[in-house]
């Protein structure tokens, strides 16, 4: 399969690339910024989307970085998955990116595929999206106008939809690094796929810290493939904040984040069952994050 | 709809050509080069049947640009023997029956080659992790698997005795 015909941009400069975002974009809609590509190229090969102009920002330095900075882990917006899969610091601190990243797609995509595109996709199938919101991330959008810092609640607007204008790019993701002694905290995303390189049938993020107590001080659970955008459970975040941890509330907070889901019924299941499994998921994440905050 | 002059190292060769922008990898790679042991299979990222090295690396080329591998290095199945010695990883194919149709195995050998260069001796379960973007539909992966292992003992006795000259 052939995409339809388009220009091909390979700036070396963010401005380069602001340049050309601002004729072909932001005045005549038609500009796309290819980042790994592993989304967008099969998307314009089955002829599901097209652009005028594809904007390969893959030659501009200093995108691609995971490193600790001012309380927050800063992961750069072309940022491998492979990277994050293979980082030492995020399989310590952040096991729930790492979590993620080893079950996005497969090996050879991973390779490619960057974190920064998987967001800016506005994909609810993707798995970053839920990881983000228990994260609690910011995104950060660069512009001929600057930098912005958009909280990932903020972001996704829709199916393939975006705070991002037209000219932004996503150049980096801010994460806030997890409270340490004396509260623990721990991560975990769990998915359920029929095969490796599928979209989840249901998938659950969770983040969590622990009081000195052992009380949930504050947890974020995301959802993905479980309606048009991606979830915050957010009920289910203040059933649990606050309390302990107990079995019961565990379930009823599992209770409450598959209320929150609206999945379409496909190859992968009906509603029902894709409710049941965000459920059994959700409970599944959320032990696994006590476990990796108890160990800490 | 522009027009590219690109130039992309493959196997060793440098190569310069003119280029559609929406021209795949895979596509510079088997009609403009000729080079024809890189299949397409699914065409849709998932069976891994065209995964070539790109700077070192195994990914899909049926999903990146002709254009993308502008001023980069390719190494595809057509690269691994050397003076008329097969590599290694296709000896092990050969030895364990690491195929039947063939369709996937220039893809499993490219993924294959790319994980024994990083790691010496994969366990099984890194094998069939590395290999889980690569569809085999005959083998049912287990002589795949003896393969790789077939390939990673070979290359460390290569290294624990050097060659006599």
């Amino acid at each position: 399969m052939i995409p339809a015909p388009f220009d091909y941009h390979a700036p070396q400069t963010l401005e380069e690339a602001f340049a050309l975002l601002t004729s072909h974009g932001a005045e005549s809609g038609d500009a796309k910024v290819l980042s790994g590509g592993q989304s967008l190229l099969p998307l314009l090969k089955l002829r599901l989307g097209a652009t005028g102009h594809l904007v390969d920002i893959g030659r501009i330095p200093g995108l691609e970085y995971i490193k600790e900075e001012g309380g927050f882990l800063l992961i750069g917006g072309r940022t491998r998955e492979s990277a994050l899969e293979h980082s030492d610091l995020v399989r310590a601190k952040y096991p729930i990116l790492a979590d993620t990243a080893e079950v996005i797609a497969d090996p050879l995509v991973r390779n490619l595929a960057t974190v920064g595109g998987n967001l800016a996709h506005g994909d609810p199938a993707n798995d970053h999206p839920a990881t983000m919101l228990a994260l609690s991330a910011e995104v950060v959008a660069t512009s001929p106008r600057g930098t912005r810092t958009i909280v990932i609640d903020d972001f996704f607007l829709g199916l393939f939809q975006t705070a991002l204008a037209a000219d932004e790019i996503l150049t980096e993701i801010r994460i806030p690094e997890p409270p340490a002694s004396p509260l623990r905290s721990g991560g975990a995303y769990v998915k359920l796929e029929r095969k490796v390189g599928d979209f989840a049938t249901a998938a659950a993020a969770v983040q969590l810290t622990l009081g000195a107590g052992g009380a949930i001080e504050r947890v974020g659970i995301g959802l993905t493939n479980a309606g048009p955008m991606p979830i915050r459970a957010s009920e289910a975040e203040r059933s649990l904040t606050g309390q302990m941890p107990t079995e019961e509330r565990i379930a009823e907070a599992a209770r409450l984040a598959a209320a929150a889901t609206s999945p379409g019924a496909d190859r992968r299941g009906q509603i029902e069952y894709k409710r049941q499994m965000a459920r059994v998921l959700t409970m599944r994440a959320l032990k696994k994050a006590l476990a990796r905050a108890e160990v800490h | 709809m522009s027009q590219h002059e690109i130039q992309v190292k493959v196997n060793g060769s440098e190569h310069k050509a003119t280029v559609e922008s929406r021209l795949l990898l895979v596509h510079l790679l088997r009609e403009n080069l000729a080079l024809t042991g890189t299949h397409i299979g699914c065409d849709t990222t998932h069976c891994g049947a065209c995964t070539v090295l790109l700077d070192g690396q195994p990914v899909k080329s049926c999903t990146v640009l002709a254009v993308q591998a502008d001023g980069r290095e390719v190494m595809t199945v057509e690269g691994l023997e050397q003076n008329g010695q097969l590599h290694p990883i296709q000896n092990g194919f050969w030895q364990e029956h690491g195929l039947q149709c063939g369709f996937c195995t220039p893809g499993m050998l490219m993924t294959g080659y790319a994980l024994l260069e990083q790691s010496s001796d994969p366990s099984e379960a890194e094998i069939r992790r590395a290999i889980s973007g690569n569809l085999c539909r005959c083998t049912g992966y287990v002589n795949i698997i003896k393969s790789v292992q077939h390939a990673a003992a070979k290359l460390r006795s290569d290294a624990a005795t050097p060659a006599s000259t």
